[in-house]
């Protein structure tokens, strides 16, 4: 006999189901997966660390190759965890197998964390192999790494759930890449990444400090190397202030249904 | 809660004053009761757009009511949602499959999504049972139609329901894989499996059903033993290719229940293939005395159309 009535209030099996069925996808391609990055990161470094870096001297106290890894490395984990998990949820919308995630014993958290989970770990692995990796361009420091895995891992979670929404929200493959395209992507180069906000003229600095990012970015690289536009309090106030405004979103989402459920 | 065991447990669905109003405006679903015996095999009748997937989708989670209740093995479906899911299987009409996997890991894949442990053995069992098993480690998306729907129902096997909805098991299917359907749904029919299934088929809601529901345009007309309603529903149609366009029925031929058709080119007479005298040689005797003379004839069982317009107009009759 089924075991009904011994069903659990958690169904960590099809959390794991999930997150497991995600992590091989990522895993078939792996090479593909985090090639590109590490292509594109050597690329960054060549131009921006290289070859103009060499003329711009010191940032607070780093070499330009330096100050410029944990923005790079934010951006890629950005861009990946919000195309990752709007992927993730995207696809079985579109091929109809979202038939089965509705129909399973399972609470829209468990989903959630299934999802978001396996795409943060995806976003994860790919900003420790870009570290690795920009470790062979510059020497790194990392003065606070927990810290540092800490920001790594808020961020993508808060990301992988923000995508996760644009997932659920997109009706087709063009509006699952417009916001990457459109928002993401403008206010990472816009968040501090290349820079400190600190060198934009006055009215500027204002305007940054209204981008989410340039909180981000900033408490990474307080993480590397101790010294932030921002304090590391707020950036952090800031973090968790998105990934709550996130979540808030995906349960309005469930409990309304929006786009899932007619 | 405790109520909930204490219910007559003979039935393993119980569906009350269920409706479903799209957002359109349209009501796909005018409040339903129907009971579901345990153990028994319930086809689903209904021509296209009735409503029987919406009936189905209602009871598996994949649409929310406007109204009405569930209870699957006396379990809310909303209340109690993770202990009536995690009895039902579903196999949906429409094809959708992980393309990029295999059907074994397609079908571990759901039973986890159910809660339950791994069990490759029985996975194996069903892959088997679905002659899959020589796909097991194939790409869905390299196998045919008809092996994605297999996989489907792999899929829906893979956490052992207790009820199974096949929403139109052997559309597209060919004769070979019906009748391998029809075996797979007796044995797990045997094995204590209560089955839901619709089909535009006649014959295999004749063959495979212990009773039939009716939907049409929203309505479960009728919930009747299959015995009984074959019985019924048992007519074929005679048509008769005229000679000459005939502008009336003559007055002469009134006994017989005639149709003209086509501009006057076509007679059709419908008759009960279970009763004793079925009036053709009668009618034929007739058409010769008065003249009327044919260049073809041809009978055909009724379609399932034909059924559904009987028993449309049977209904609206009881409605008026
Ligand atoms: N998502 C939807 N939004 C609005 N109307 C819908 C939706 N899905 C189905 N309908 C309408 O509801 C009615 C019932 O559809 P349903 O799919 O339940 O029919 P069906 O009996 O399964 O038909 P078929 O035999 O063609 O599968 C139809 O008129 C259909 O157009
Ligand atoms: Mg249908």
């Amino acid at each position: 006999m089924n075991a009904a009535g011994a069903v659990p209030a958690f169904n960590a099996r099809a959390v794991w189901a999930i997150y497991r069925f995600e992590l091989a996808r990522f895993l078939r391609t792996v090479g593909q997966s985090l090639l590109t990055p590490v292509i594109t990161t050597s690329l960054y470094f060549v131009v921006f660390g290289a070859a103009i870096g060499s003329r711009m001297g010191e940032i607070d106290g780093v070499s330009y190759g330096a100050f410029i890894v944990p923005g790079l490395i934010m951006l890629s984990v950005l861009t990946e965890s919000i195309n990752n998990a709007a992927f993730g949820i995207y696809f079985p919308r579109w091929t109809g197998t979202s038939y089965e995630l509705l129909s399973a014993p399972i609470s829209p958290f468990e989903i959630v964390c299934g999802y978001v989970g396996a795409a943060a770990t995806k976003s994860i692995i790919l900003g420790l192999v870009i570290l690795a990796t920009a470790g062979l361009f510059v020497p790194l420091q990392i003065q606070h790494p927990l810290w540092m895995f800490g920001f790594l891992v808020l961020t993508a979670l808060s990301f992988c759930l923000f995508g996760f929404i644009i997932g659920i929200w997109a009706q087709s493959w063009e509006q699952l890449q417009v916001i990457p395209m459109l928002v993401i992507t403008p206010l990472t180069f816009l968040g501090g990444a290349f820079y400190s906000i600190n060198m934009l003229p006055g009215v500027w600095k204002t305007v940054a400090l209204f981008n989410p990012i340039v909180y981000l970015v900033s408490g990474f690289r307080w993480a590397f190397y101790g010294n932030a536009d921002v304090a590391v309090g707020i950036s952090l106030a800031a973090t968790f202030g998105f990934f709550a405004v996130c979540l808030g979103v995906v349960w309005w989402i469930f409990r309304t249904g929006y786009r899932l459920k007619q | 809660m405790a109520n909930d065991y204490l219910l007559p447990m003979t039935h393993i669905l119980e569906i009350r004053q269920l409706s479903k109003t799209y957002a359109s405006g349209l009501q796909a679903l005018k409040p339903v009761d129907l009971d579901i015996r345990r153990g028994e095999i319930f086809a689903l009748l209904g021509p296209n757009g009735a409503g029987k997937t919406t009936l189905i989708s209602l009871v598996c989670g994949l649409l929310r009511p406007s109204g009405g209740s569930v209870r699957v093995d006396g379990h809310d479906i909303q209340r109690d949602y993770r202990t009536a899911r995690s009895l039902i299987g579903l196999v949906p009409q429409e094809l959708a499959t992980e393309m990029f996997e295999t059907p074994m890991a397609a079908a571990a894949f759901s039973r986890g999504l159910f809660g339950r442990p791994p069990d490759p053995a029985l996975v194996e069992r069903v892959l088997r049972g679905l002659t899959l098993w020589d796909k097991r480690k194939d790409r869905i998306q390299t196998l045919s139609g008809g092996m994605k729907r297999r996989v489907m129902i792999a899929k829906a096997l893979a956490h052992e329901p207790r009820l199974l909805f096949l929403d139109e098991p052997t559309a597209g299917v060919d004769v070979e894989l019906r009748r391998d359907m029809w075996a797979l749904v007796r044995g797990l029919r045997d094995d204590g499996v209560t089955i839901i299934l619709t089909t535009h088929y006649i014959e295999e809601a004749e063959e495979m059903a212990d009773r039939i529901g009716v939907i049409h345009k929203g309505e479960l007309i009728l919930v009747e033993e299959k015995s009984r309603l074959m019985a019924q529903l048992g007519s074929k149609t005679l048509t008769l290719q005229l000679q000459d366009p005939l502008a009336a029925l003559p007055a002469e031929l009134s006994p017989w229940l005639l149709k003209l058709k086509d501009d006057g080119h076509v007679l059709e007479y419908r008759f009960d293939i279970h009763a004793q005298e079925n009036g053709i040689p009668a009618l034929l005797r007739r058409l010769h005395e008065l003249g009327i003379g044919f260049r073809d004839l041809n009978t055909e069982q009724s379609s399932l159309e034909d059924i559904f317009v009987s028993l449309t107009g049977k209904h609206s009759q009881v409605a008026a």
